[in-house]
């Protein structure tokens, strides 16, 4: 690094990271204050991610999911929500739905959404794992990657200027800091001031593009001194990291001192998406270097050594978390899609008459029947 | 009454607003100390001071992104984009982001930011200070597209599109921002939004126009009706929603139509109105539909008067179309 007089920061550079390959927390971390109750909670929360993710995927592999996303390996990043208040805010990229259920999204919902049927929360508008969940202030995904970065910075300054004392946590890929979204929220954040935490899920790969092609610079953390903000490398597989890394983030925005740029390094073990075949571009063996450092396996280290981990709670969790999935599918495959009528709806607080004679004009049609199944 | 300029409505329904609702945010280059290039948010620093009349840096994608967040979160915002030729850095949030938000979360997040820009050509402005981008937004379903003419409308319009609940994109006509003076009542009063306005009743030809084109249509209506022409004029108003029972009851009424506006010629706003009496008054038409525009060029500098419909050419096109 050439910066004249100035020595890199420790925090820019270095690996942040609290639990130890034996699962004892490093003994000079700082360890964020965590329950037994809520270090089981987290734990429940990590499987929910990973066993959704798999049967999903096999869904979408027989034919009855047209998409999905998954997070394998990337799941602790999800919980750093843990750190939020339900008043404050996340603004998700498409790969974080840790985030929602931990925050109240039920499994239901989720379900509904992946299936487009008359019971998803967003009424079949979007492909799945275009999530929305208001009641959990996750706000709702778009697929061209950064424009959450601004808003949520607009969010956080908001509450700012309201005077309430709310913080938005923003997520995105290393991709995405190729964009200028990602510059215009940093640079916004910082002349302002904003409450925001940008948490960027460094997972090695943009679909198949990998990192050196994203950027020259040494890291992404080391950004944010452009920006005049904090910028913290933490190791994306630990989950205390996160936790605690967050946290600091979390404190430092409410005490008005402005935003955090957080980088998790961590990988992404599967495919973009299910239309993603990853060993046409890398090497398979890489993600199996990677599965050593299974951020699921590490809390599970966490908790043995806290002496809180029994088999018998993971069976249970497994269990309860595959009955739910049974359920929530055996419900979600069952509905039909959405009303004909609600096509029209939402486009604006009322429907103007041009859009209501399009909807007669469309209802007074026969049904349309796809030659490709569904609606 | 006081007699106010498009500029001095606006600074004055933002105030009010301001002063009304304390969710309202005003953003963007150069609108704090400065009060804009234009002077539209003059005044405003001062009285509501930095939190409320932000400005922000230089990057249009930035203003939108964050009002849109400031939106969600429940404040009002009414960013300002200099000049509707920089609007496109924000393109992305606007098409994609705002008029989707409500959409395509099932309703349940909104984000109603009303974007001022102003637009138009004839300022001596060449190819970035003279677009008429109308269309692109028109065309993008979630948004709500107004360009009022005289200080009046601008006023009531404003009102009325910061008390929405829908984003709207609130393109002024600078070329007549100080030179459209009309009596503007003081207070609180709204225009509604999607009612188009008769601005000279006629017999022979209805003539289609909004913004600072409103203008040049009465100019030429009155070369004209010297001649013993009588055009009906139609000052739109809102572009989306557009008012189309004013179009086809006007159209069907004199049975020839002619459409004025500044941006060019090919799949402008002009071919939406054209289209929409071909579908729903062809039985009354008694001569082709005639759109006045600008050419299919990018906007001049030195050639702007002959880019731009000129009283001229649409006083020929209501005299041909009269006379088919």
């Amino acid at each position: 690094m050439l910066m004249t007089g100035r020595q890199p920061s420790s925090s820019e550079d270095e690996l942040f990271s609290l639990i130890e390959d034996d699962g004892s927390v490093a003994p000079d971390g700082r360890p964020p204050v965590l329950s037994e109750v809520d270090a089981l909670r987290l734990f429940r929360a990590l499987l929910q991610v990973r066993l959704v993710d798999e049967r999903m995927m096999k869904l979408q592999r027989q034919g009855r999911l047209g998409f999905y996303m998954q997070s394998m390996g990337e799941e602790a990043t999800h919980l750093a929500v843990h750190a939020l208040r339900p008043s404050d805010w996340v603004f998700p990229s498409y790969r974080e739905p840790g985030a929602a259920f931990y925050r109240g999204y039920s499994l239901k919902d989720f379900t509904n959404q992946l299936f487009g049927n008359a019971e998803d929360p967003i009424k079949g508008r979007q492909m799945p794992v275009h999530h929305s969940a208001r009641s959990a202030n996750y706000v709702s995904i778009s697929s061209p990657v950064g424009t959450q970065i601004p808003q949520a910075v607009g969010m956080a300054w908001a509450a700012k200027i309201s005077q309430k004392d709310d913080v938005a946590l923003v997520y995105f890929g290393e991709g995405t800091t190729s964009t200028g979204q990602f510059h215009v929220g940093m640079n916004f954040a910082g002349v302002f001031k904003a409450p925001c935490i940008f948490l960027c899920r460094n997972n090695g790969y943009a679909i198949s593009t990998g990192y050196q092609h994203q950027t020259a610079s040494r890291s992404i953390a080391v950004k944010a001194l452009a920006y005049g903000m904090p910028g913290v490398r933490v190791d994306g597989n630990d989950l205390l990291a996160m936790i605690s890394a967050t946290e600091e983030a979390v404190a430092r925005a409410r005490a008005g001192d402005g935003p955090t740029l957080i980088e998790a390094v961590t990988y992404r073990r599967a495919g973009h998406s299910s239309s993603d075949d990853p060993n046409v571009y890398r090497d398979p063996n890489e993600p199996k270097e990677w599965e050593r450092r299974d951020p699921i396996e590490r809390w599970k280290r966490y908790l043995v050594a806290r002496g809180i981990y029994e088999e018998a709670i993971e069976s249970q969790y497994r269990q309860e978390i595959g009955e739910e999935i049974v359920a929530a599918l055996a419900h979600a495959e069952k509905i039909g899609p959405p009303a004909v009528e609600t096509l029209f709806d939402d486009v604006f607080s009322e429907v103007p008459v041009e859009l209501e004679g399009q909807r007669q004009e469309l209802l007074a049609l026969p049904r349309y029947v796809s030659p490709h199944g569904g609606s | 009454m006081p007699v106010f300029n498009i500029i001095q409505a606006v600074n004055d329904a933002l105030r009010i607003e301001m002063r009304r609702d304390s969710r309202v945010v005003v953003l963007g280059e150069d609108v704090g100390k400065f009060g804009g290039v234009f002077r539209a948010t003059s005044g405003l620093f001062e009285e509501f001071g930095g939190e409320r009349v932000i400005d922000t840096p230089l990057a249009e994608a930035g203003i939108i992104g964050t009002a849109i967040g400031m939106a969600l979160y429940g404040l009002k915002p009414v960013p300002e984009i200099q000049f509707a030729d920089f609007i496109y850095p924000a393109f992305d949030q606007i098409v994609n982001e705002l008029a989707k938000f409500r959409y395509r979360s099932g309703g349940q997040y909104t984000a109603p930011v009303v974007i001022r820009t102003p637009y138009g050509g004839g300022i001596r402005g060449g190819h970035y200070h003279s677009q008429s981008p109308e269309a692109y937004f028109a065309h993008t379903p979630g948004l709500k597209v107004v360009i009022p003419s005289n200080p009046y409308d601008a006023k009531g319009l404003l009102l009325a599109a910061i008390r929405g609940e829908d984003p709207v994109i609130f393109m002024e006509p600078k070329r007549v921002y100080r030179a459209a003076k009309g009596e503007v009542p003081e207070g609180d009063y709204t225009v509604p939004i999607g009612e188009a306005k008769v601005v000279r009743e006629g017999r022979q030809v209805t003539v289609l126009c909004y913004g600072a084109m409103v203008h040049t249509v009465i100019e030429a209506a009155e070369k004209v009706a010297a001649d013993g022409f009588d055009p009906e004029i139609i000052d739109l108003r809102t572009l989306l929603p557009l008012d189309t029972e004013a179009v086809l009851t006007s159209v069907r009424k004199t049975g020839r139509a002619v459409i004025a506006h500044e941006a060019p010629k090919t799949c402008g706003y002009g071919a939406e109105l054209a289209a929409l009496i071909a579908e729903r008054a062809l039985m009354q038409l008694e001569a082709p539909i005639v759109r006045v525009t600008g050419f299919d060029t990018p906007f001049p500098y030195s050639l702007e008067n002959e880019y731009l419909p000129s009283p001229e050419r649409v006083a020929k096109a209501i005299r041909d179309t009269v006379r088919f």
